[in-house]
């Protein structure tokens, strides 16, 4: 593959293909359903008054 | 026995080969490291033999049985220890190498002491050698706490903690010695890299190993930043460190790429050495400091993974800005320009996420001297990731590239930034790793936020009204078409600028002096007798039920009688 094809392979499918991979991710702690789970998550540093 | 006879037997022979290559040596320099790591395979020598337990040898009893209940952190101790030492190292070196500016006869004209040599001393003493050790402690302490495990491999961290130190020691030795690659805060050689990616991927080892045999369910957010420092600074570091030596018994190397591609491959390293060293690290502290030191859990978790993801996916493009105007293909340099202005989004939203843990406790950044340095190295992580991202837009770098506006961007950055959430970290983990009861003092460390504020701010401040002079100074034409200034004009007009800088330095060290001694008194098991900081008042006068006479005044003043005229009434 030359430097030009992979340069316009890298700022046209390369682009699409991260930003998707980003949404998912931020997406992801969007779900209602995990909305708990970063509640618990956040507060799992306290839970032991000694070692925590 | 046979395990420390092998083990001995191997240092001395690593000492021995050491000592016999100084004779084949292309370099005088080259032969000083060599008698470097000959010295430290010695004392390892020594240290095996003394530390060995021939009683167990003897007995087959280990003398020492291991407490698996309770955390590993002897490495985390002399982490934080050796973050004081470097630090001291780091910032006098830095507050020298300010005074040269101002005064040109301290380089002593001798090439060991000179400007040059000097300057990645201080610079590579206080990002690898004073925030590595900060990175490498604060995330055993971290990643044992929030996986509810031991360190994994506990003799690999060790290594790794006495490994990164020899590193330092070459680093910093071979910069007075003037072996460099010259490419920023990666300058050492070959060598020197090779052994730093085995201390590397042995960090990476222990720390991920660590986080497979947790106890916790979760991997805490703080633990993901970690991570992704260790993995992205190994990759940064063997890309940018590819090259050839010129002998196998010389220091000097020369880099696999030429050119362009050398210069992109050399930023893409620097601008992720800052964003991933200097920030995702210390966000990481961040993330598990601040909730902590504060008893409230981060604001947001959520907005903490959109914060990770966004660094991640963003930072590693910035690399180009700093080479605006250059070689540089003018795509790829608008390509940095556009992810720098992005990344400011993020920025200010762990900003806002570390401040926000603070919502509806906020009588503690008066009262918890240590929420206040948090509070304010949060503010320059703000402060610093607004004006990157502003330096980076072609037009602004036009005229503050090269000029001293990016070393006073850079030092808001580590000393308010890194620096500042460093000291509160130390000051967090010190009573708890000695088991003190608390600090030696709490007013001390008052002293110090408050010198170290006023050394940043005289410090920034000085080197923005100076970059900015000196960017207009050499762009001013004349009607004739000619530079109005020569370079030694502008340079004599940075003097001034440059003594305020120096002076903000030396109010940083002093700073940091006095928390040398609050720590070394605290480890000492002295507590300093003081009027505690956050002292509810209490008028023993005023604790009284109010007296028969007063209520009818108090009557008086309600119906609108001044309160002369109501006692007097009363009266």
């Amino acid at each position: 593959m030359s430097y030009n094809e992979l340069r316009h392979l890298a700022d046209s499918w390369g682009l699409v293909v991260m930003a998707a991979i980003y949404l998912v991710l931020v997406g992801w702690a969007f779900l209602p359903r995990n909305r708990q789970r970063n509640r618990d998550a956040a507060t799992m540093i306290f839970k032991d008054p000694d070692h925590g | 026995m046979d395990d420390v006879l092998l083990k001995s037997g191997g240092w001395l022979l690593i000492g021995l080969i050491a000592v016999l290559t100084i004779a084949a040596s292309a370099d005088f320099g080259f032969s000083v490291h060599l008698a470097i790591i000959a010295a430290a395979a010695f004392v390892m020598l020594v240290v095996t033999l003394r530390n060995a337990d021939y009683g167990a040898i003897a007995t087959g009893v280990p003398s020492v049985v291991v407490d698996h209940g309770r955390y590993d952190d002897d490495p985390v101790r002399w982490g934080v220890l050796a973050t004081l030492f470097w630090g001291v190292a780091g910032f006098v070196a830095g507050l020298y190498i300010a005074l040269q500016l101002a005064f040109p006869a301290l380089n002593l004209g001798l090439e060991y002491t000179s400007f040059g040599r000097l300057r990645p001393l201080h610079t590579s003493a206080v990002i690898f050698a004073f925030g590595g050790n900060a990175l490498i402690a604060t995330s055993f302490y971290v990643v044992q706490r929030t996986c509810r495990a031991r360190l994994a491999f506990p003799s690999l961290a060790r290594f790794v903690f006495w490994g990164y130190q020899l590193f330092i020691v070459l680093a910093a030795t071979g910069y007075l010695l003037g072996i460099t690659e010259s490419r920023e805060y990666a300058e050492p050689e070959w060598y020197v890299d090779l052994w730093l990616t085995v201390v590397w991927l042995s960090y990476a080892a222990v720390f991920i190993g660590t986080i497979v045999k947790r106890r916790e369910p979760h991997i805490y957010v703080a633990n993901w930043f970690y991570l992704s420092f260790i993995i992205t600074v190994a990759m940064l570091h063997v890309v940018n460190n590819l090259s050839i030596p010129v002998s196998l018994a010389g220091s000097k190397s020369y880099s696999l790429f030429a050119g362009v591609q050398d210069a992109l491959t050399q930023w893409w390293y620097g601008h992720n050495a800052v964003g991933f060293f200097l920030t995702a690290g210390f966000l990481a502290m961040m993330y598990y400091f601040v909730p902590k030191q504060a008893e409230r859990p981060i604001y947001s978790y959520r907005l903490s993974i959109i914060h990770f993801w966004s660094l991640i996916f963003l930072y590693i493009w910035a690399g180009p800005h700093h080479l605006h105007y250059t070689a540089l293909p003018d795509w790829a340099q608008t390509l940095g320009m556009v992810f720098s202005i992005m990344l400011w989004m993020p920025s200010w939203g762990g900003m806002i996420n570390g401040l926000m843990t603070l919502n509806g406790a906020w009588d503690k950044v008066r009262t918890d001297p240590i929420i206040r340095m948090m509070v304010l190295a949060l503010a320059f992580y703000g402060m610093s990731t607004f004006e990157g991202p502003m330096l980076s837009i072609k037009a602004v770098n036009s005229l503050s590239h090269y000029t001293d506006w990016t070393i006073g961007h850079v030092h808001s950055g580590a000393l308010g930034w890194n620096g500042m959430i460093t000291f509160a970290c130390v000051y967090y983990l010190v009573p708890r790793l000695w088991s003190r009861s608390r600090l030696y003092s709490l007013r001390m460390i008052n002293w110090h936020f408050w010198l170290a504020t006023l050394g940043i701010v005289l410090y920034a401040s000085s080197m923005w009204v100076a970059g900015i002079m000196q960017g207009l100074m050499w762009r001013e034409y004349g009607a004739d078409g000619y530079l109005v200034y020569s370079f030694s004009e502008v340079v004599a007009a940075m003097q001034p600028y440059y003594l305020i800088r120096a002076a903000g330095g030396l109010l940083y060290l002093s700073g940091f002096a006095i928390m040398i001694w609050n720590v070394a008194q605290t480890i000492r098991g002295n507590l300093r007798d003081e009027k505690p900081l956050n002292d509810a008042t209490y008028n023993p006068e005023a604790d009284r039920p109010l007296p028969q006479i007063a209520r009818a005044g108090v009557r008086s003043i309600r119906s609108g009688g001044s309160p002369d005229a109501a006692v007097a009434a009363a009266e």
